[in-house]
């Protein structure tokens, strides 16, 4: 069984303290352009994601702890956590860099601010 | 058999032999001594036979010394107490304990099942897919029962279990699996740096195999060292040394479940009311693995016969209890060993006619030992058969040949009446393996070691593939040291103990002793006596394509017996390598999974039994409603009254009055357990806005709207009357079932997606009691109750609500209906809430009140043709399926779920839509779910038109009323659907689904 940490309130427990909410950085496209979201973005955005071997985005909530939603990046082979972090913010830059699929597309321009920053 | 000396005088250092113990086995009284398991009391009593195989029933005796059996399965204690599948081995008795052999019917001696023995060349590999196949009839009334009654291992307890269980939640720096000698070695070095350790193991004592292992500690028996660690350990502050308790399972993190036996072999223990069971979950810094190895057999023909026993089984026995496996023994070995096996016996007097060694010209200090204790030995050769009489439960000898990996040839007779046998150790890595952790095959052994894990896991000693004294307190030591410097703790300083032990033989792999002729033909050579696999089976299956070793597993079912393959599993890889000429590494090994023993269902629930299972959410008012004689049914966790029956009514009877009283006069319903979540902030009603279909913020304050909830992808998931209090508070109603589920979707939304709105959500469903007071007195009854509200029409019309005070208590009024009469919902702070419904059922005696239960609401709610989230719909309805497109808003760019609603496939025409159902016979109330059919008197399978999704007598109109999702339903008024039930053809006409008050007058007084 996993051990936690959410980034919010600090504490560190057991997975089953936690609601592992799947995919993190899925982009809600009706919440920016409600007028144009074609089926296919709303099949993608609804059903479709990503299933890499390796680094993965996702999303947890501290169920018994403080409520709130966060994010990890997990490895799927040795299930590692490799960071927890705020459900507003985004990882670190070095795994920014290593994110596949759409993670990739929605970290681009970001890493570029990573680094100026 | 009595008489012989099954009991040696001699020997035993773990029974206690001026205490007396009684038990029974299958019925008849058993004596043993204190420290006595079962196995070794009755194999004492001179029986051998303790159970009967699965499939051929043949008679099984003891094989094991403790976790590794197989075959002597029991189930111990009596009725509600009685515990099915424990190994004979490992149950330790006690005055009074019950025992019974398992898979016998009716008796151990005479066998009804054993005729499948007889018919066994039917019953190969995958018969049970191959046979019972068809025709498909036969499986219900004629295989499936015969199986069950056949097969099945033990029988369930009768009643609830009387014990108590419990689970415990621990953190360790080192944990310590198995305290054998490389187990007591790391727990020495490990405690020394003053970390937390726990050692754990599944015997009694700890020691493992140090009795019986040979070779020295300090220059005396590795015993007198374990001992002496033993007590070290025990005092030591900061070590807890648990013994009973098996390490079940590794998982990530260092996660590590144990399994404790607390009380099993003392029942003054559970009288005291200490729990039976324990089920530990560790988190440990570091895990060592020192779980020792299991010994492994060789298949020869017939060598399950009882009596038949691993070289090990038969010395633990002698030495520990002093329980002779017979009085001639013969030893089957390729190792050095099963030597000492030989030698240990023949110290205690115990017959050893022949040592069969399978190598050819093996040397070393054992075997000159043996030779020079005068132990005849037969080298080159193995044990072709074996000689029985009375049925298969005794041996009369075997038959020993050249062993050349052919054809039998030559046969010599030897008198025995037991034999130990010996291929070989195989390190117990199935904790290495539980989380991913990677074994090797390693040739000098021939058998798995430990390779690599990713959880850093240390393991030493026979676990390790490390047999000899010397390697495995080496390792044990090393062990222990590294997990404190991987810990960074400080090291200990200890005085390490010297120990030395005899040079070994090689082995030499033999896993098959041909019999006379081939696999098929002769007798069976078992590999999986539990499952009853074969040698032969497990040849048939490669010939039959089943290549794969996990095809292997399932087709024979090797290894998936309540052992797990303990003692089989690398013998039939050693077999199927010999079938097919291929190398053991070559096929690979199937998975080792959690838990390595049975682990109690008792210990899984714990403490969460009976009232602890799921806690029971009251209302405030639940005393009365119990004292009031409330018919309950549970809602989620809540308890809500379904009716409350006076004296001579039945529930139909009763709801039928209590509907009666709100059409006609007032009722009064305890509805505390609707969801109620307090929405406050600025941005409220934006919020609001993009949670519901509808439209929130225009409501004006002080009024009520009916709201329906969407998913993402356009199906309702709840709905509810929410209120504006406030410029920026909003009180939100939702279903009963719903309201912890749909607090929880606004935070995920507010938190994920709209972390920029400022908006609190609150849920304070148990904070209020609220009750709806419905029916034509409704007003009357609020008006005779003191209070600053004015009740009247023009002052308080329907959908507002008022604040106020009431019978001197502050309340929340609201004027809304879910009944479709003048009615007024009145919340309250819970812990005023049985004064409050005090008050309004003494203000409306005079106006004849009657309380009413959940399903007079359903009934009334549906005669006005409202929907409820789970009866109408069920996640695949829209709004516009259920006819409430007008609460979908048009205006709004976005809410949840807008978009997918906008896909043609939910707009299209044809989807199932709401319509209600008159059946042609008024007093017919159809079935809930009934499916209406386009020919309900064809043939099936037939195309569905629809089902019904609410149906009750209508008391108010007098006949019956349905709701049905139809498809195409709304262009379909007036026809008449077809439903074919109970034989018979079943009629219903089509129309709106409001079959009350249509135009809603009632409510609007």
């Amino acid at each position: 069984m996993l051990v936690v940490t959410c980034p919010v309130c600090g504490v560190h427990g057991d997975e089953t303290d936690f609601h592992c909410g799947g995919q993190a950085h899925v982009a809600r496209p009706a919440s920016t352009r409600p007028e144009n979201v074609t089926d296919a973005e709303q099949r993608d955005y609804l059903f479709i994601r990503h299933n890499p071997k390796g680094l993965h985005f996702e999303r947890w909530r501290c169920d018994r702890g403080c409520g709130k939603w966060f994010h990890a990046a997990r490895d799927t082979v040795s299930l590692e956590f490799k960071a927890f972090y705020g459900v507003t913010e985004l990882p670190p830059v070095e795994l920014m860099k290593q994110a596949t699929g759409t993670w990739a597309e929605f970290f681009k321009d970001k890493i570029k601010a990573g680094k100026a920053s | 058999m009595s008489g012989k000396p099954y009991r040696l005088s001699d020997a035993g250092r773990l029974i206690d032999r001026s205490k007396r113990v009684s038990f029974t086995f299958d019925g008849k009284t058993v004596s043993g001594f204190a420290g006595d398991t079962v196995a070794s009391a009755v194999m004492a009593s001179g029986q051998r036979v303790m159970g009967r195989s699965f499939k051929y029933h043949r008679p099984r005796g003891v094989v094991g010394l403790g976790s590794e059996e197989m075959n002597a399965l029991i189930g111990v204690g009596k009725a509600e107490r009685h515990e099915p599948n424990l190994l004979a081995t490992k149950v330790e008795i006690f005055d009074g304990l019950s025992a019974v052999s398992q898979n016998r019917w009716p008796s151990l001696n005479h066998d009804i099942g054993a005729i499948n023995n007889v018919l066994g060349r039917f019953f190969s590999a995958g018969f049970y897919y191959k046979t019972f196949m068809w025709p498909q009839a036969f499986w219900k009334h004629v295989y499936e029962p015969f199986i069950r009654q056949a097969a099945g291992l033990g029988k369930a307890p009768t009643g609830r279990d009387p014990d108590v269980y419990e689970q415990v939640h621990v953190h360790c720096d080192v944990l310590i699996a198995g305290a054998g000698a490389a187990g007591l070695a790391a727990a020495e070095a490990a405690a020394a740096s003053g970390l937390r350790v726990i050692i754990a193991d599944e015997n009694p004592r700890l020691g493992g195999l140090c009795d019986i292992g040979g070779g020295l500690i300090d220059g005396a028996s590795p015993l007198e060292w374990a001992k002496t660690r033993a007590a070290a350990l025990a005092a030591a502050d900061n070590v807890q040394v648990l013994t009973r308790t098996t390490v079940a399972g590794h998982f990530e993190d260092n996660y590590v479940l144990m399994f404790e036996r607390v009380g099993d072999h003392d029942p003054s223990i559970t009288a005291a009311g200490t729990p039976r069971h324990r089920l530990w979950k560790v988190r440990a810094g570091q895990i060592i693995i020192a779980a020792g190895a299991i010994e492994r057999p060789i298949a020869f023909a017939n060598n399950d016969r009882p009596g038949v026993m691993l070289a090990s089984a038969a010395r633990g026995l002698a030495a520990r209890y002093g329980t002779a496996a017979g009085v001639n023994g013969v030893v089957f070995t390729n190792n050095d060993d099963a030597y000492r096996t030989a030698l240990m016996l023949k110290s205690m007097g115990v017959g050893v006619a022949r040592i069969i060694d399978s190598r050819t010209n093996p040397e070393s200090a054992l075997i000159d030992q043996a030779k020079a204790a005068g132990l005849d030995i037969s080298f080159g050769s193995s044990i072709a058969g074996v000689m029985t009489s009375k049925g298969g439960k005794q041996i009369d000898g075997i038959k020993m040949s050249p062993y050349n990996r052919g054809r039998v040839t030559n046969e010599t007779k030897v008198d025995c009446d037991f034999v130990a046998v010996s291929g070989g150790w195989n390190p117990a890595v199935h904790l290495w393996c539980h989380n991913g952790g990677k074994i090797k095959f390693d040739h000098e052994l021939q058998t798995y070691r430990p390779d690599r894990s990713p959880d850093g896991l240390l393991i030493a000693g026979a676990a390790n593939g490390t047999f000899d004294v010397p390697g495995a307190l080496a390792e044990g030591y090393a062990a222990g040291e590294q997990a404190v410097a991987l810990l960074k703790g400080k090291a200990g300083k200890i005085a390490k103990a010297s120990a030395t032990q005899e040079a070994q033989a090689k082995l030499e792999p033999i896993w098959f002793a041909p019999a006379t002729g081939a696999y098929n033909e002769g007798d069976k050579h078992f590999i999986d006596q539990q499952n009853d696999v074969v040698a032969s089976g497990l040849e048939l299956a490669q010939r039959e394509g089943y290549e794969s070793v996990e095809h292997t597993k399932r087709y024979t079912t090797l290894g998936m017996a309540t052992d797990q393959g303990k003692t089989s599993n690398i013998l039939g890889l050693g077999v199927v390598a010999e079938a097919t000429g291929k190398t053991i590494p070559e096929i690979g090994t199937t998975t080792f999974r959690p838990p390595y023993t049975t682990v109690s269902f008792g210990s899984i629930a714990g403490a969460h039994v009976r009232d602890r299972f799921l806690p029971v959410r009251r209302t405030a008012i639940h005393d009365w409603h119990v004292a009031n004689g409330a018919d309950f049914e549970p809602v989620g966790q809540w308890r809500r009254p379904y009716c409350y029956p006076k004296a001579g009514e039945d529930r139909h009877k009763a709801v039928t009055r209590e509907i009666l009283a709100v059409r006609n006069k007032v009722g009064l319903l305890d509805a505390s357990t609707l969801g109620k979540i307090e929405i406050k902030g600025p941005d409220a009603g934006e919020f609001l806005d993009r949670m519901y279909t509808n439209t929130f913020s225009t409501l004006k304050e002080g009024r009520c709207r009916y709201g329906l909830m969407a998913n993402e992808m356009g199906f309702l998931m709840d709905d509810g009357v929410t209120v504006r209090v406030g410029p920026e508070h909003f009180i939100m109603h939702t279903t009963s079932g719903g309201a912890d589920r749909i607090a929880g979707w606004l935070e995920e939304w507010l938190q994920t997606e709209w972390p920029d709105l400022k908006v609190f959500v609150t849920p304070v469903t148990e904070q209020w009691a609220q009750f709806a007071v419905a029916g034509p007195n409704a007003r009357k009854v609020l008006e005779k109750l003191s209070g600053d509200i004015d009740f009247s029409a023009e002052a308080f019309p329907f959908m507002t609500m008022k604040t106020g005070t009431l019978a001197g208590m502050s309340v929340r009024a609201y004027r809304i209906s879910f009944s479709g009469e003048l009615s007024y919902e009145i919340g309250v702070p819970a812990n005023q809430g049985r004064a409050l419904w005090d008050a309004i059922l003494e203000a409306g005696a005079a106006f004849g009140i009657e309380v009413y239960g959940t399903e007079a609401l359903h009934v009334l709610r549906a005669e006005k043709g409202f929907i409820i989230i789970g009866d109408e719909t069920d996640n695949t309805v829209t709004a516009i399926d259920v006819g409430l497109e007008g609460l979908v808003s048009k205006k709004k760019r976005d809410f949840i779920g807008k978009r997918s609603m906008e896909q043609s496939f939910l707009k299209m025409d044809g989807r199932k839509q709401l319509v209600g159902l008159l059946t042609e016979d008024p007093n017919y109330v159809l079935p809930d779910g009934a499916h209406a059919l386009e020919d309900a008197t064809g043939k099936p399978p037939q195309k569905t038109l629809g089902h019904v999704t609410s149906t009750y007598m209508s008391p108010s109109i007098g006949r019956s009323i349905a709701m049905a999702l139809i498809f195409n339903g709304r262009a379909r008024m007036g026809e008449t659907l077809s439903f074919s039930l109970d034989g018979k053809v079943v009629k219903a006409k089509v129309v709106e689904p409001v079959f009350y008050d249509k135009e809603g007058a009632r409510q609007n007084v």
